[in-house]
């Protein structure tokens, strides 16, 4: 992270080898792993729309949540209810158009489910490949940050930047779209740390884990994961829910990207390369 | 710095392959022969990872009589169609009979009284539907490892094939006829139980009478209903599409262990 590169023709401006080779691949490999999965767990999800919580269940009406068609005259109405709350949802969730234009009774529209038609077999093999490949990835992944110290000098948030004060400042910097610049900008930010290690070592290894507790084979030789998730059924609701915080956190990983330098950021995670400028630490 | 264009200009071909892929090019993917040649690599390393995991013959969990369903939900058919099922329904199976044959030294014909009469195994298992629901149930039925070790497996024998008396899809050729197949780790795994009742009554048509297969530590799809013969065969690449079952012939895995 520390090797310098003075750039010619712009003077106090530094690139910095940021992210390893390692760091990289296995950053890209997992972006097209958790796309896939996204898409092909939602073809998976619209083959029974409704999560449920508990070691069994099948009734929508006992669901916590439950995304359907509702037939009107002859049309399709789109409705999906979490817990008591109905909410209308024509044209994206419960009815969306197929193949011909016309709505048809589907969770998830055609155009976020691999593949676009009704098609659980296929949705399966790609799920479960590129699931594989998230594992593999990831434990590389790991392996390399805990053998380098990756994780610990890169991830760990340092003594300084835990003070609440120092969290305070970095909370109302991010809120004004500020970032670290000059030496500060060596590291991650604490929020950045925390987030990073919130995902690498809660949200994608739960969504394994959960994904694995819906398996019979797995549940058989590992039965303590039904109790840690409350049920095939729990597990199943849960790992919709770390699903969509995944989400969450993409969009916001993206939109911090492209508001601190979309081009820099993009080009570390390429190249390896970050730019930083030397006049702002001293400034 | 000279190599900034290829890669801008490798990022944007790689956008807009990615733009592509989206539109639509994912169900070309999908349809790829190749493709799903490799897709279905997973398959085996999940199968040889789970049977690693599960070789010291684990058992699936069973549950108190307090977690049953409610209702055991019954899926695919409800009532095959055709006469000769109607009739042996109609005298409650008493002239149903289930052959054993194939590579066994003693081939087999058991009615359900005879069945009734063999040691018995009773569980209350999770039974989970590839389309993801779960229901419990508890089942009573005669170990499938006690049949096959009475008929007696030639040394050639690998796979259980499961003849089922429903056709789930029309079919001139018979290829819509129901059946499944099972490995020999799997059916003499202690679980593995051929089930004539379900919640202590006898198995309503519904959920497969007068018998079905339990395997307790594979999906729905893989729990034949309506059995009428069990096939042990060296291999299944002969038997209607060659891929080891009805749903395993329309694309889904023959392991069906996640």
């Amino acid at each position: 992270m520390n090797t310098l590169v003075a750039d010619a023709r712009k003077p106090g401006r530094l690139l910095i080898r940021r992210h390893s080779v390692a760091v990289r691949v296995t950053h890209w490999i997992n972006v097209i792993c958790l796309a896939v999965l996204l898409l092909s767990g939602l073809q998976i999800f619209n083959a029974h729309p409704s999560l449920h919580w508990g070691q069994s269940g099948f009734e929508p009406d006992r669901a916590v949540l439950d995304i359907t068609a509702v037939a009107v005259g002859d049309t399709l109405r789109g409705v999906t209810r979490v817990g008591g709350l109905a909410v209308p949802t024509t044209g994206v969730l419960g009815a969306s158009a197929g193949s011909d234009g016309a709505l048809e009774e589907r969770a998830f529209p055609s155009w976020l489910t691999i593949p676009s038609y009704r098609d659980l077999a296929s949705g399966r093999r790609w799920h479960f490949f590129f699931a594989w490949g998230l594992v593999l990835n990831g434990a590389a992944y790991l392996l390399h940050g805990l053998v380098s110290g990756h994780l610990r000098r890169g991830l760990l948030p340092s003594a300084d930047q835990l003070t609440p004060r120092h969290l305070l400042r970095e909370v109302a910097d991010h809120a004004r779209l500020h970032f670290p610049r000059g030496d500060e900008a060596r590291r991650y930010n604490a929020l950045q740390k925390l987030a990073y290690l919130s995902v690498i070592l809660i949200l994608l290894p739960g969504m394994v884990a959960t994904g694995l507790t819906m398996s019979p084979g797995v549940d058989a030789a590992w039965p303590w994961l039904l109790d840690l998730f409350g049920g095939r059924q729990s597990a199943r609701t849960l790992h919709f829910v770390t699903a969509s915080l995944l989400i969450l956190f993409v969009a916001v990983h993206v939109a911090m990207v492209v508001a601190s330098g979309a081009w820099n950021n993009l080009r570390s995670m390429i190249t390896g390369r970050y730019a930083i400028h030397s006049e702002d630490s001293s400034s | 710095m000279s190599t900034r264009i290829p890669r801008r200009r490798f990022l944007a071909g790689a956008a807009a392959g990615a733009g592509a892929l989206a539109l639509g090019g994912c169900d070309r993917l999908v349809q790829n022969a190749d493709v799903e040649r490799i897709l279905r690599l997973a398959e085996r390393l999940t199968m040889g990872a789970q049977r690693a995991l599960l070789s010291g013959g684990a058992l699936a969990r069973e549950y108190s009589e307090a977690e049953l369903s409610p209702v055991f939900r019954s899926n695919g058919t409800s009532r095959p169609a055709g006469e000769a099922y109607a009739a042996l329904a109609e005298t409650g199976f008493a002239d149903w009979r289930l052959s054993i044959d194939g590579l066994v030294q003693r081939p087999l014909s058991l009615s359900l009284a005879d069945l009734k009469q063999l040691p018995s195994r009773t569980q209350i298992t999770r039974h989970d539907c590839v389309e993801g629901w779960s229901a419990i149930g508890k089942w009573t039925g005669v170990p499938l490892g006690l049949l096959l070790q009475t008929a007696g497996l030639a040394a050639n024998a690998r796979y259980a094939v499961f003849h089922c008396a429903d056709e789930y899809e029309r079919s001139a050729d018979g290829s819509g006829r129901y059946y499944e197949s099972i490995d020999l780790v799997d059916a003499f795994h202690p679980q593995t139980i051929l089930a004539y009742a379900l919640n202590g009554q006898d198995l309503p048509v519904a959920n497969g009478a007068p018998l079905r297969l339990r395997v307790e530590r594979q999906l729905g799809y893989k729990q034949a209903k309506y059995l009428m013969r069990i096939e042990v065969v060296e291999s299944f690449a002969h038997i209607s599409r060659g891929r080891g079952g009805f749903w395993e012939d329309r694309g889904y895995e023959w392991y069906a262990g996640i």
